[in-house]
């Protein structure tokens, strides 16, 4: 979708950009990181020219952009920055139609497009179209930031530190609701970064840059197991493997199929489940598979009765969606070596030890 | 009262003054408009053009107008247009460049550099980010200019009648040279209430035209 070939960008005698190549699959977010003066906003500023490339070509969906009007290109790239840059002599709406505008829309079909826009980012259109930025909270502006880059569905999105003005709470829900809008619309994106968790958790590729080079272009998982060098070491971070469980989602690290009792089952039934897996409790589920409490191997060893009679309730579940960072949290909250793990309506899928997690992260270190 | 009473019986006489009065200044503010606004945006574009620019504007705002103006004969009287109602125009057009290209220039300056990028960024070209962005951002400023303009040149018209340019100053002129208090005040009392009604008719403008996203 975006492809670099040998881009480089000279101020002066300074090399910003060296000969980069780099490619992005449509619907892939890629994100930019580095120190400052890397080279990484110059990068991504000369996709859509606003910086003009001292040598090189960049292709956007396989045509070179040396060749397209300027002006016309950047009306086909949605781009967002981190100062949101919302022109405060306009109103949401207008704001949010600029591109469409430009583009010469029709009005109605712009503004309705506008509307749509806002409750995809969760802003009632009744109460926001016609307000103006600086009545705006923080949090909101970058919100109609972003879907004022969506407003002509540009199949390309450039965005410049976009959430880096935000305060660390709304940053994380921002990027949540981002990542879920993204989900759906499945733009080519560029992102520019300086933040490793950010690009952990936003990113299906990651392109570290260092001095206008680029370092090392690859998946975040990859990028954490196997960094190329030292410095890419360094900068991701000593507590990478840590930044790795944010990675993986609970599902693909959980034991399926684990054994499980029922209420009426005896501690008897329960004991043998146990000792058969080699497990020192099990889980109680319901008449229709809801985990339900669990059972200790002392206490199925030492008293009699069915299971519904000795059982406790669960000290955590975790949701089979959400990831191994969330679910080693939990269970060091609940001094807990693993986690039943439930999906969304309650049901039993499997559990999740600091085996299985051990498993799950080394599983690449061994590819080595 | 005899200043009243002189007032009420040269009511036709005063009015036609302030018509004229009127004419000078809107004329000149209207034409210093048209230059000012235009050469102070093109002033952006660099800083030493800017210096150099607002430096001569600045210069010419300390010529005594008095002088200006006998500056101003001989030039015109080549066209035959040494005294009235041109030199008058043509000096005020001169004295309003300062204030409007000066506020001009600072409020497109003052624009904040993020939105110029975020226009550029989405495509608009240079006229449509002057239209859109920074030209309605920058009008509140730009119209304080105009508006010490007009003040400053309603002032200045009522100098202009020692060079026949008509106008309320006629009646300070005469009050001055026939010792005549009732002329003098209403030469006087006029100007200034022109000054203000002026002043706060620009200050409505202002209001209006601002984005009510720029009000603060």
């Amino acid at each position: 979708m975006i492809r670099l070939d040998r881009v480089t960008k000279m101020f002066g005698p300074i090399t910003a950009v060296d000969a980069v190549d780099m490619e992005v699959p449509a619907g892939a977010v890629c994100v930019l990181l580095g120190p400052s003066g890397c080279g990484k906003t110059t990068t991504m500023k000369m996709i859509n020219r606003l910086i003009p490339p001292s040598s090189g070509k960049i292709f956007v969906d396989g045509r070179d952009t040396a060749e397209i009007d300027e002006v016309t290109l950047r009306r086909s790239i949605g781009y967002v920055i981190q100062q949101i840059g919302l022109f405060p002599n306009k109103t949401v709406e207008d704001n949010i139609c600029v591109v469409p505008d430009l583009l010469g829309w029709d009005r109605r079909k712009s503004r309705s497009r506008a509307a749509e826009l806002l409750r995809m980012v969760n802003l009632d259109p009744g109460i926001f179209l016609k307000r103006y930025p600086k009545e705006l909270s923080g949090g909101q502006q970058q919100r109609v930031g972003v879907v004022r880059a969506l407003a002509a569905d540009p199949p390309v999105l450039l965005m410049d530190e976009p959430f880096g003005a935000i305060d660390p709470i709304n940053r994380e829900v921002i990027q949540d609701e981002f990542m879920k809008l993204q989900a759906e619309l499945k733009k080519t994106i560029v992102f520019v970064s300086h933040d490793i968790d950010e690009a952990v958790k936003m990113a299906s590729r990651i392109a570290i840059f260092r001095d206008g080079r680029l370092i090392q272009y690859d998946t975040p998982d990859n990028i954490l197991a196997h960094p190329t060098d030292a410095f890419v070491a360094e900068f991701v971070g000593s507590d990478r493997t840590l930044k790795r469980l944010r990675l993986v989602k609970v599902e693909d690290a959980m034991m399926k199929e684990p054994p499980r009792v029922r209420a009426e089952d005896t501690l008897d039934t329960a004991l043998r489940l146990m000792e058969e897996h080699g497990h020192y409790a099990v889980v109680m589920v319901g008449p229709r598979g809801r985990a339900r409490g669990l059972v200790r191997v002392e206490i199925a060893r030492d008293k009699k009765g069915t299971v519904a009679e000795h059982q406790e309730p669960l000290p955590g579940v975790i949701n089979i969606d959400d990831d191994l960072r969330t679910a080693v949290s939990l269970m060091f909250t609940h001094g807990v070596t693993w986690l039943a793990c439930v999906d969304h309506d309650g049901f039993y899928k499997g559990y999740v030890s600091q085996r299985s997690i051990t498993n799950a992260l080394g599983a690449t270190y061994r590819d080595d | 009262m005899e200043t009243i009473n002189f007032i009420v019986a040269n009511l036709p006489v005063i009015g036609q003054r302030t018509l004229e009065h009127i004419s000078i200044v809107s004329v000149s503010v209207a034409i210093a408009i048209l230059t000012g606004v235009p050469i102070g945006i093109l002033i952006t574009q660099s800083q030493i053009a800017a210096d150099r620019v607002l430096y001569v504007a600045s210069v010419i705002m300390t010529i005594p107008s008095i002088a200006l103006f006998g500056l101003l004969i001989p030039i015109l009287s080549l066209i035959g247009q040494g005294i009235g109602y041109l030199p008058a125009v043509i000096a005020l057009i001169l004295y309003s460049q300062l204030p409007i290209i000066r506020n001009t220039y600072t409020a497109v300056m003052n624009v904040d550099p993020a939105l110029r990028e975020a226009a550029r960024g989405m495509g608009m070209t240079t006229i449509q980010r002057l239209r859109e962005v920074e030209l309605p951002i920058a009008l509140p400023v730009i119209i304080n200019g105009v508006r010490n303009a007009v003040v400053l040149n309603i002032a200045i018209a009522a100098i202009a009648t020692y060079i026949g340019a008509g106008g309320l100053g006629t009646f300070i002129s005469r009050g001055i040279s026939q010792t005549d208090i009732r002329q003098l005040l209403t030469g006087a009392l006029a100007v200034s209430l022109l000054a203000i009604t002026a002043d706060y008719t620009l200050l409505a403008l202002q209001r209006a035209l601002t984005s009510p996203g720029l009000r603060t």
